[in-house]
C-alpha cells in the first residue's frame, strides 16, 4: 500500500492504494467514480478508457501509482453539464443503446477531435477500433464524431 | 419467448382506476382484473400494469415496470403517453418501478415490451386526456366534443378559452372513470404527430456524463466487494479450498466455501472471496486453490462425433406433409447440404453483478441488473429460505441483456454471500467468469435435402435437425418449431430431430433459435435458387406466394419487407463489378418481419461488408431513432456473432475473454440503411426480429462475391476474414 496523489478532473485526491491496483479500481472502489466501467480487465475492450494528459488509456491495466503527476479525465469530468461537442453529438445522434461502453467511446472520440478537427472515416476507424460496443452502435459513433467535429468548429475550435 | 398474433389485439378487458394523491397529483392506472394475477399487496384483484401520474406542476410521470437494457422502451413509452395525452413529450418522464407483485409480468424478453405496453400506454394517456377535457367542459358549460387537449392544456376554440391540465386535476379526479371500450385510441401512423419521429434517448444526458445508473454502479455505506470462483468444469463441486490462506491476503475480509445446489440455473458450488475493494478480492483469488470434484467431460470434438453418428439415423419425425421421398424421386434436381453453427456466448459488456444487503429484520434488499427479477427472487427464496415478501429487488439499468440476464445465478450468489458476510456486498464477476459461466446459445447441425421441379420451384424439403438435449428433451434454447417455415411453403415437407447429449448450460440468446437456424435455412434457399437457375428475389417471392395448409408466417408482409430491402439495395438494377456481391434473406419472429440485403466487396478471402439495406415491418414505428438503433445493432451483432464460437474441452468452456472471443470492432461494421413499412398493424418489438436474417444475407453476399458457400460458422471455418 502507498499513498498517491492523483489529479482527477482537475482536483487532487490523495488515496491509499496497493502498488498493483489499476487506476480503474482506484476510481471505482476508492473514489466512487463509477462512470469508468470494468468489462475485460486485460486492456482489450476499451470500456474503461480514461484520458491521461489527453491521451486515451485503458485504466484497467494502468497502475494507479503510475498516474501520479498526470492529468486524468474521466467521463464525469469531460464536461459535467454534458456540453462538450462530443457529448452533444452523442445525444443528438442518439448513439447509446445500453450505454455501458459509451463513456469510453466518448473519451476516445474527444481525444480524436482534439488532435484532428476534421476526421475522416479511416481516422475514425483507427481512433475508435479500440473500444468495443456489444450493442453495435458503431454506425452512430461514426456519424456522431462527424457531427461533433462540426459542433467543435462552430464553438470556435474548442473541444 | 413465444408471441402469437393474438397478443397484438387490443385488450378491452383492461380497466381504469383514477385517484388524487395528497400531493394533488392525478393518477390514472391501467390494470386487468384477471384473478390469476390477484397476488396484489392490497389484497384486491387489481393488477395495475401501468400508472400515469400528472403532477400539480404539469409534469407527467409514468411508472415503468420493466428496466432499460438498451432496447429503448424508456424513451418510446413516454412518447406514446405524450402522443395520447397531448402533452409535450419532454414533460413526460419514466420512474423505474422496483419488483412488485402488483405489476404482473416484469420481464425483458421476447420483444414483448412494445406489444404489451402499446394498449396500456394509449389507454392511460387517452383516458387522462378525456377526463381533463370533461373537467374543463363541465367548468365552462360547453360540450366536451368541442374541447381539445393541446400541449398540456384543454382548449375550447369556439370561445377561445384555455386551461392548463394542472388546474383541472382535482375536478378530473371526481369525474366518472371512462370505460376503456369507449375510448378512441390513436391507431394509425397518419394520426401520430410525435410517434414515428427521431427522439434521442431520455437517459442520454446521464450516460454521456457517466452518472451512476448500472447495477455495478451501486454504492452502499460499508459495502464490501466479492468475487466468486466456480468450477470451470460444469457441474463441479468443491471438495476443499485453501480459504485460510485467502483470508490472510491483503484487504480480504471473508473467504468461504459455498456448498451450492445441483440446480444448473441456481446457486452453483464455489468459493466466495470478499474484500474492501474488488481488486483486493480479485488479487487474492489468484492464490486460491480449489480441489474440485468433477464428473462431466463434454467436448466439442465429442459433440461432433455424436452428431456424425446421428446423421445416418432417422431421428424423431416432428412433422411430415405430403410424400417427401416420392417428391424427391420425381424432382428435376436435388440439392443437399449440411449447415453447422457453434455455441456462442452473450458477452454483455457489463459482466454479471449484483448488490445485496441483509437487514437485521431479515429483510433482504438487492440491486440487480436482471431481465427477470421475479424469477431471481423466487430462486433466492428457495435457496436461502427467505420468504419472498422479505426480499426487495431494485431494478437497475442493464449493460446489455440479449437473454443472458433471464437467468439469475448472479443474484442468488450475491444474496448468499451477503447473508454470510452480514454487510452490504457487491458481487462482480470477472469477464472470464462471464464467458466461462454463460447459458450458451446451443450449436446445431441441419441436414437439408430439397427437390426442385420443372418450373424451378422447391417442391420437397427434407430436414434432419441435430440439436442438443438432456434426458431425451431439447435443452433450453435448442428447440425448433415443427411449424416453422419452410413447413407450409412446400407441399412435401419433413422435419426429423436427433439430440446430442450435453451437460453444458444453455439458454435463450437474442431471438432464441431464430438467430441461429434462419442462417441455415436462408443460406440453403440460396443454394436451391442457384440450382434452380432462378434469381434470388424471384425465387423467394415465389416461395412466399403459396402455402400448403396454414401459412407459417404472413406471406404478404414478409414479401413486403423483402421487396423493400431489394428495391433500396437496387437488387438486379445495377452492375456491382468484379469481386462484389449482394445476398438477401427474409425472416419473421417475435411479431416482426425483417428482410435484409447485404453488399460485400472481396479481396480474396478478405471480405468487407459494406452496406446492409433493411426492410422492416413491425407496424407503426414508435421512436424512429430507437427503431433504427435496434436494426443497426442487430446487423452488427449478426456480423459479430458469425465470427465467434465457444468450444468445450474436458467439460469446460475454452474461451476466456475478449482476446479469444473477439467482438466486432467499428472498422468492420457496415453502413446500415433501415427502411420501415409503416403499416396499420399493432406495433411489435424490435429487440429481436432484425437479427435473424442479417447473418444469411451477409453470407449469401459473400458467396455472390467469392463463390465460397459458407456452410459452417464461424466464418473462419471457411477461411473468410471480415
Amino acid at each position: 500500500m502507498g499513498v498517491v496523489t492523483l489529479n482527477i478532473n482537475g482536483a487532487d485526491h490523495s488515496i491509499d492504494v496497493p502498488s498493483d491496483m489499476p487506476l480503474l479500481w482506484a476510481l471505482r472502489d476508492i473514489l466512487n467514480l463509477t462512470g469508468t466501467k470494468y468489462s475485460c480487465g486485460i486492456g482489450t475492450c476499451g470500456t474503461c478508457t480514461v484520458l491521461v494528459n489527453g491521451v486515451p488509456m485503458r485504466s484497467c491495466v494502468m497502475p494507479a501509482m503510475g498516474a501520479t503527476g498526470a492529468e486524468i479525465t474521466t467521463i464525469e469530468g469531460l464536461d459535467p453539464t454534458g456540453n462538450h461537442p462530443v457529448q452533444r453529438a452523442w445525444n443528438d445522434e442518439d448513439v447509446p443503446q445500453c450505454g455501458y461502453c459509451q463513456g469510453g467511446q466518448i473519451l476516445a472520440a474527444s481525444a480524436l477531435i482534439a488532435r484532428n478537427p476534421n476526421p475522416g472515416d479511416d481516422d475514425i476507424d483507427n481512433a475508435m477500433s479500440g473500444v468495443l460496443c456489444r450493442c453495435g452502435t458503431y454506425p452512430r459513433i461514426r456519424k456522431a464524431i462527424k457531427r461533433a467535429a462540426k459542433y467543435a468548429s462552430n464553438d470556435g475550435g474548442e473541444s | 419467448m413465444k408471441i402469437s398474433t393474438t397478443d397484438l389485439r387490443i385488450d378491452r378487458r383492461a380497466f381504469l382506476k383514477v385517484s388524487l394523491l395528497t400531493s394533488g397529483a392525478l393518477v390514472v392506472g391501467v390494470g386487468y382484473g384477471s384473478s390469476s394475477r390477484a397476488k396484489s399487496l392490497d389484497n384486491s384483484a387489481w393488477a395495475p400494469n401501468l400508472y400515469v401520474r400528472i403532477e400539480p406542476d404539469g409534469k407527467v410521470t409514468i411508472v415503468s415496470k420493466n428496466p432499460e437494457a438498451g432496447q429503448g422502451v424508456k424513451t418510446a413509452f413516454p412518447m406514446v403517453v405524450a402522443e395520447c395525452l397531448n402533452v409535450d413529450w419532454k414533460d413526460v418522464s419514466v420512474e423505474q418501478a422496483p419488483l412488485d407483485d402488483r405489476y404482473g409480468r416484469q420481464v425483458i424478453g421476447g420483444s414483448r415490451g412494445t406489444p404489451d405496453g402499446w394498449d396500456d400506454l394509449r389507454i392511460a394517456g387517452t383516458a387522462a386526456c378525456e377526463l381533463l377535457k370533461s373537467a374543463a367542459a363541465l367548468q365552462w358549460g360547453v360540450p366536451v366534443s368541442e374541447c381539445e387537449g393541446v400541449r398540456g392544456s384543454v382548449i375550447h376554440e369556439v370561445s377561445g378559452r384555455t386551461v392548463a391540465y394542472e388546474n383541472l386535476l382535482e375536478a378530473a379526479a371526481l369525474l366518472p372513470v371512462p370505460e376503456v371500450s369507449e375510448l378512441k385510441l390513436k391507431n394509425r401512423p397518419s394520426e401520430f404527430s410525435l410517434l414515428g419521429t427521431f427522439v434521442p434517448g431520455v437517459d442520454n444526458p446521464e450516460i454521456v456524463t457517466g452518472a451512476p445508473m448500472f447495477g455495478c454502479d451501486t454504492r452502499l455505506d460499508g459495502m464490501l466487494y466479492a468475487v466468486y470462483e466456480k468450477c470451470p468444469v460444469f457441474g463441479g463441486k468443491v471438495r476443499n479450498a485453501n480459504v485460510d490462506r485467502i483470508r490472510s491476503q491483503p484487504g480480504v475480509t471473508h473467504a468461504f466455501v459455498v456448498p451450492g445446489t445441483d440446480d444448473q440455473n441456481g446457486l452453483l458450488p464455489g468459493v466466495a472471496i470478499v474484500a474492501d475493494t474488488w481488486w483486493a478480492a480479485h488479487s487474492a483469488r489468484k492464490q486460491l486453490r480449489v480441489d474440485w470434484e468433477t464428473s462431466h467431460t463434454d467436448s466439442s470434438e465429442d459433440y461432433e462425433r455424436q452428431a456424425q453418428a446421428l446423421a445416418s439415423e432417422a431421428g424423431d419425425t416432428l412433422r411430415a406433409d405430403g410424400d417427401v421421398d416420392r417428391a424427391l424421386d420425381e424432382s428435376r434436381r436435388i440439392v443437399e447440404a449440411t449447415y453447422y453453427y457453434p455455441f456462442v456466448s452473450h458477452a454483455n459488456m457489463e459482466p454479471q453483478n449484483c448488490t445485496a444487503r441483509l437487514f437485521e429484520s431479515g429483510r433482504l434488499e438487492l440491486w440487480a441488473p436482471s431481465q427477470n427479477p421475479r424469477s431471481g427472487r423466487e430462486l433466492i427464496s428457495r435457496t436461502l429460505g427467505i420468504p419472498e415478501k422479505q426480499i426487495h429487488v431494485n431494478l437497475t439499468r442493464i449493460g446489455g441483456g440479449f437473454g443472458r440476464r433471464l437467468r439469475n445465478d448472479f443474484m442468488v450468489e450475491c444474496a448468499w454471500i451477503a447473508r454470510e458476510v452480514g454487510r452490504p456486498v457487491q458481487l462482480q464477476w470477472s469477464r472470464e467468469d462471464d464467458i466461462r459461466h454463460d447459458f450458451y446459445r446451443p450449436a446445431a447441425w441441419h441436414h437439408f435435402t430439397a427437390g426442385i421441379d420443372g418450373d424451378g420451384r422447391m417442391v420437397a424439403f427434407d430436414h434432419h435437425f441435430i440439436t442438443f438435449g438432456r434426458n431425451g428433451n431439447t435443452v433450453s434454447g435448442a428447440g425448433l418449431s415443427p411449424n416453422h417455415y419452410p413447413a407450409g411453403l412446400v407441399p412435401n415437407f419433413r422435419l426429423r430431430q436427433s439430440l446430442v447429449n450435453t451437460n453444458v448450460p444453455t439458454g435463450p440468446w437474442r431471438s432464441p433459435g431464430h438467430s441461429a437456424y434462419c442462417w441455415a435455412y436462408q443460406s440453403f434457399f440460396d443454394e436451391v435458387a442457384y440450382a434452380a437457375e432462378r434469381d434470388q428475389l424471384v425465387f423467394r417471392l415465389d416461395l412466399l406466394s403459396r402455402s400448403f395448409g396454414k401459412p407459417p408466417l404472413d406471406l404478404e408482409r414478409t414479401r413486403g419487407t423483402l421487396k423493400l430491402a431489394a428495391r433500396k439495395a437496387g437488387w438486379g438494377q445495377r452492375e456491382l463489378g468484379p469481386d462484389r456481391g449482394m445476398g438477401m434473406a427474409f425472416h419473421f419472429d417475435h411479431g416482426g418481419f425483417v428482410s435484409h440485403v447485404a453488399e460485400v466487396a472481396a479481396d480474396g478471402a478478405n471480405v468487407s461488408v459494406e452496406k446492409v439495406y433493411s426492410g422492416v415491418d413491425v407496424g407503426p414505428v414508435l421512436n424512429l431513432s430507437g427503431a433504427r438503433n435496434q436494426v443497426e445493432g442487430a446487423v452488427v451483432d449478426a456480423l459479430s456473432t458469425a465470427q465467434l464460437e465457444i468450444t468445450f474441452a474436458n467439460g469446460a468452456a475454452q474461451q476466456n475473454n475478449f482476446d479469444d472471443y473477439e467482438l466486432l470492432r467499428v472498422n468492420q461494421a457496415p453502413e446500415i440503411q433501415s427502411h420501415f413499412i409503416q403499416s396499420d398493424n399493432s406495433p411489435s418489438g424490435l429487440g429481436e426480429p432484425p437479427i435473424a436474417a442479417a447473418t444469411p444475407a451477409i453470407s449469401n453476399a459473400i458467396f455472390a462475391a467469392t463463390g465460397e458457400r459458407i456452410r459452417e460458422l464461424p466464418f473462419s471455418r471457411s477461411g473468410i476474414v471480415v
